[in-house]
């Protein structure tokens, strides 16, 4: 489709799709927001426990309470180390009694195994690294459920955000289709067998299906000032193996009540001090663009934090960013700085998620 | 697209139009294209010296920033002001989308610089489009 590449984790991956074909990220981010949009997301690691323990085992390791997820429910969720820090946040589908199906990073797909392999070993279950498996492909946007349903035979409008169901897809039987994404949109997760021709058929057979709601290829820029505007967490970005639960402010996900996961003691014992730095959201109030990296200085230029991730936000039309600062800094309307270039820009803190979906009138 | 032959290119992806000691600089067609919808310009003030090969501002597309090189030295002597609220006429038309104008020091300076033609095998060999 003439997309431009870039590697990204060892995988070449495509950043957008050409203005020749009415793409572009601002263009791929609108559709989605408005419409619909497709998206490669291969790269992704799919880590599958199966057996008596294997719920079990899924609770030892992530700070969610996936006893509370019934057969064909998911939820977003974490592996942490015992330090409290993440070795990566994954969706946790539960997809039979015994059968849970994590979907872990690119970047950190055989860390995660490696991780997962190695903190289940008392547990009765089977873990087996599906990563190669499967061709994962994202139906985002508003439209994304008219669009499937023209392509399946299962009942989409039964499937409640963060539930899965299996059905016929493209004539493929059986398939996965989650009802989740990395767009802060409506939108589904497909998972196809992964060899070259059978993804291609169905890839090509979603853009035919979609042309009737405008349907686009989006590449990994579109899908990064999604998630931004969504305030949805990269790894290497707003969360790594230095930075701990409640400093992401992924409270919420941490289901402190669960009796023993790895990372709970040290989150206990980090919950009873003051909190460094928090994770804030900013827009910028004078000209000038945030980017992953850039600091984040005080009214007076002092340094107080940095930028995990920075763009304009193409359906917002803002400049925002998110930043960890001291929690002194994370009240909203708080002015600071970002130093773009050796100047001091002026943002302010400002209420994340900075895009929310508008809920469905039935 | 064929580079207009009416002014002189860089390896860096810029263009210089001049007209006398007055010369126009924008980037080029594949420069714009290489970096997506373009979303910000930062250009110098008027007044400002510029040596030629050293950074004069910036140009920000949504996923990316990259610096802006002086194709000669010069005085800033007018900046477009239409990219500031408007910088996607830099993707729409480059060639035509003139980032700034300087009073050259030095007009021989453009003679060391790439033809339109130089500048197309250029952008062929870097493995480009």
């Amino acid at each position: 489709m003439g997309a431009k590449m870039v590697e990204f984790n060892g995988w070449d991956m495509p950043v957008e799709y050409p203005a020749s074909i009415g793409c572009g990220i601002i263009n791929e981010h609108m559709a989605v927001r408005t419409g619909v949009g497709i998206f490669d997301v291969s790269h992704m690691g799919d880590i599958r426990l199966a057996g008596p323990q294997a719920l079990a085992a899924v609770q030892h390791i992530s700070m969610n309470d996936a006893s509370r997820l019934a057969v064909g429910q998911a939820q977003y969720s974490a592996l942490l180390y015992p330090q409290g820090t993440f070795v990566d946040d994954v969706i946790v589908h539960r997809l039979g009694e015994d059968e849970c199906l994590l979907v872990i990073n690119a970047g950190t797909r055989e860390k995660d195994f490696n991780w997962v392999r190695d903190n289940t070993r008392n547990f009765d279950c089977a873990v087996e690294n599906l990563s190669d498996d499967f061709t994962q492909i994202a139906i985002q946007g508003p439209k994304g459920v008219d669009v499937l349903q023209k392509l399946t035979d299962a009942d989409l409008s039964a499937v409640k955000f963060y539930w899965v169901t299996r059905g016929t897809v493209c004539g493929l039987k059986n398939i996965l289709i989650a009802r989740t994404g990395y767009t802060a949109e409506d939108g589904f997760e497909i998972y196809v067998p992964a060899d070259e021709a059978t993804s291609a058929r169905v890839w090509n057979e979603i853009l035919s299906a979609g042309k009737e709601f405008g349907v686009v290829p989006c590449g990994l820029g579109a899908r990064n000032t999604l998630r931004l505007e969504g305030k949805l967490p990269l790894y290497g970005h707003e969360i790594s193996d230095t930075i701990n639960v409640w400093e992401a402010g992924l409270d919420r996900f941490c289901k402190m009540e669960k009796p023993e996961f790895v990372g709970r003691a040290a989150l206990e014992k980090a919950k009873a001090e003051p909190i460094k730095r928090t994770l804030v959201g900013l827009e910028m109030t004078e000209r000038g663009i945030a980017r992953d990296g850039y600091k984040v200085l005080d009214d007076g230029g002092r340094e107080i934090g940095y930028v995990t991730s920075g763009s304009p936000a193409p359906f917002l039309k803002k400049n925002i960013a998110l930043a960890y600062v001291p929690p002194e800094f994370a009240a909203l309307g708080t002015p600071v700085k970002v130093e773009i270039r050796g100047q001091g820009v002026a943002a302010q803190v400002v209420p994340t998620p900075f895009y929310k979906r508008p809920k469905k009138t039935a | 697209m064929a580079y207009p032959t009416d002014r002189k290119y860089t390896k860096e992806h810029e263009w210089i139009q001049a007209s006398g000691t007055s010369a126009a600089v924008g980037i080029t067609d594949h420069a714009q294209e290489e970096l997506g919808d373009i979303v910000f310009v930062d250009l110098p003030k008027v007044g400002e010296e510029l040596a030629a090969g050293k950074t004069f501002g910036s140009v920000e597309s949504v996923k990316a920033v990259s610096d802006l090189y002086a194709p000669a030295s010069g005085t800033v002597s007018e900046i477009n002001g239409d990219l500031a609220t408007a910088p996607e006429k830099v993707n729409k038309d480059p060639h035509g989308s003139w980032m700034m104008k300087i009073t050259l020091k030095n007009p021989a300076e453009l003679d060391a610089l790439l033809s339109a033609a130089d500048y197309e095998k250029f952008v062929a060999e870097e493995g480009g489009h």
